[in-house]
């Protein structure tokens, strides 16, 4: 590093830092970060907007980009004449079945990978780090067959099922309690509490940060997938929203605000969340890349 | 669950361990992960190895549907597009990311808008994602074309253009997947000691020397992680796929685990479509082995 720095050094010397300053009344970054920052934002805000606009002035030409007045047409559509709220139901359902079980079964095998010592446990502990590393492609047609052989396909229970421990919920959990101090629990053990005690009492408690990671891994996961719904749901009143979303956009084609507004319910209340935890959210990003 | 055990431990707990509770413990995440994640790992080995429609008996066909694969130019079309798809992907995103990183890592007035605008579309869903494409990227209605003819320009044909529809995703991808690599390089840039850089600012160093001499190199773990990650994802490229051109116009944007799904649960050919998989899936474990042995190396050496 050191040798990267003398590299470095000597040209700076004779520039004084008043000189580098430009005369802007702001950080010349802003020049940079606000376009960029509307290009990410303009897409989101044009589906809100154009959900709220009729089909004619969406079809003029060219384009309205603010509308003269609102419409509520492609709303009505959506939630009167569309299975989007009951999409809404079941995304909702499965992902929060889903979380909870993660919840509940990751810290416990977690737990016990971290702290307990039990024959076996670095081999299972291993396989399962294995299967993290195994695209959902190859999976997906035996967990078909499975769930077919289980009788659930084509029911909520088909793509609640095989998410209700992830591994990497496991390794995550592990993880935190690995790195957790073990003197706080031992205090606990050796005032009579079970493993179980401790782990609910004690490092549950501490866990606090870790679980809501979890928690919103869980929930983008399987909020927002479309591959596996594809395969395992086949009728339209048990679909998830982006699933049910992609069959209506096939539908009505023509029907923009109608689509968006379909578009908006599926997107919006992840953003909603995100924007109330979004410190939870980037450390459940920035966590899924422990496992590199 | 067991009984609590007493604080001080028999001799037979000692040698043990504490079997019955661990055990009670990982058994629901064992069962979970064995029975939807080993077993059809091994499953999709056997089912590669048979001719498999789903729904009759399977029949073994020996190394046939592997045979068949080498000679698919269908396949071959779908490998081609994922590569191309591949190639811009990883490195923009990258790119890009750390760009945008650096640029998000200064405590500059409206960062945290900036940060929420830019890491917002990473939140939504793919299929979301591309719906809302689909319809800015529409020839005849969409904004996209609007803004091309205010500004004299020509329209295009965008996702309905085959020489343009897998170049529009790309953009699509880029667009959604910035997030990532943006976080991993916020969170990386905050790992760079502070003494690294006031030390070089001390000797001299410009601003834009720090970044080339002291912050880049910090950051050389993260890029190579990120290139496997990113390729990983890239060839598993599905959703917006499937929410924009469904593989056309003309199967140019038909991308290999489209392909996987075509052939298992619209043709029936699951047989073959598990040996297509278990080719890429081998190509991806290496992937992953490299970067991992590229740790240890580092690990190693330092």
């Amino acid at each position: 590093m050191s040798a990267g720095v003398a590299t470095a050094s000597g040209s700076a010397a004779e520039r004084p830092a008043v000189e580098r300053r430009r005369r802007l009344p702001f950080s010349p970054w802003h020049l940079i970060l606000f376009p960029t920052a509307v290009v990410f934002a303009l897409p989101l805000l044009w589906m809100v907007l154009s959900s709220f606009m009729s089909n004619a002035q969406i079809n003029q030409f060219p384009p309205t980009i603010i509308p003269d007045s609102l419409h509520i047409d492609g709303w009505r559509t959506v939630l009167d004449d569309s299975q989007f709220p009951r999409w809404f139901l079941n995304s909702t359902i499965v992902a929060l079945v889903t979380v909870v079980s993660n919840l509940v079964f990751c810290s416990l095998a977690g737990y016990a990978f971290a702290r307990l010592r039990f024959r076996g446990s670095t081999v299972v502990f291993l396989l399962i780090l294995f299967t993290l590393v195994i695209p959902f492609q190859l999976t997906m047609i035996p967990t078909f067959i499975v769930m077919d052989k289980l009788g659930i396909v084509d029911t909520l229970a088909a793509l609640i099922v095989p998410a209700l421990v992830l591994p990497l919920g496991v390794f995550l959990m592990r993880q935190f309690f690995v790195n957790l101090p073990r003197e706080v629990e031992e205090a606990a053990r050796i005032d009579g509490c079970s493993r179980l005690g401790v782990l609910v009492h004690v490092a549950l408690p501490l866990a606090r940060p870790a679980l809501a990671t979890l928690a919103a891994l869980t929930f983008l996961l399987m909020w927002n997938d479309l591959l596996w719904p594809l395969i395992a749901i086949s009728s339209d009143e048990n679909a998830t929203l982006p699933l049910g979303l992609t069959t209506f956009q096939g539908q009505h084609t023509q029907d923009f605000s109608a689509v968006m507004a379909g578009n908006v319910i599926t997107v919006v209340p992840v953003l909603i969340a995100f924007l109330l935890a979004q410190r939870t959210f980037i450390e459940s990003l920035t966590s899924s890349a422990v496992k590199g | 669950m067991s009984a609590p055990a007493p604080p001080p431990r028999t001799f037979a707990q000692r040698i043990l361990g504490e079997h019955p509770t661990a055990w009670a413990f990982v058994l629901p995440a064992v069962v979970i992960i064995i029975g939807l994640a080993i077993v059809p790992i091994v499953w999709s080995l056997v089912l590669s190895f048979k001719s498999a429609d789903l729904i009759s008996p399977s029949q073994w066909v020996g190394l046939s549907n592997y045979d068949a694969l080498l000679s698919d130019p269908k396949l071959r079309e779908a490998i081609q597009h994922t590569v191309v798809y591949t190639a811009l992907f990883v490195p923009i995103s990258i790119a890009l990311g750390l760009f945008l990183a650096i640029a998000l890592n200064r405590p500059i007035r409206l960062i945290g808008i900036y940060r929420t605008a830019i890491l917002a579309p990473f939140i939504a869903s793919v299929a979301a994602q591309g719906v809302l494409f689909s319809f800015i990227f529409d020839q005849r209605f969409g904004v996209a074309n609007a803004v091309l003819d205010n500004l004299g320009l020509g329209r295009m044909g965008f996702l309905g253009d085959p020489d343009q529809a897998l170049f529009v995703i790309v953009l699509i991808g880029i667009w959604g997947g910035i997030g990532f690599p943006l976080v991993i390089y916020l969170a990386a840039l905050q790992d760079v000691p502070r003494e690294l850089i006031d030390a070089a600012a001390v000797d001299g160093a410009r601003r834009w020397g720090v970044l080339r001499h002291v912050v880049l190199p910090q950051l050389y773990p993260v890029t190579i992680f990120l290139a496997v990650w990113q390729t990983l994802l890239s060839l598993q490229l599905f959703d917006l796929v499937y929410a924009t051109t469904r593989g056309g116009p003309l199967d140019a944007t038909f991308v290999i685990v489209y392909y996987i799904y075509n052939q298992a649960f619209e043709l029936f050919n699951a047989g073959y479509a598990a040996a297509i998989a278990y080719v890429v899936a081998l190509f991806l474990l290496v992937l992953v082995a490299a970067q991992l042995g590229y740790n240890r190396w580092r690990a190693r050496r330092a």
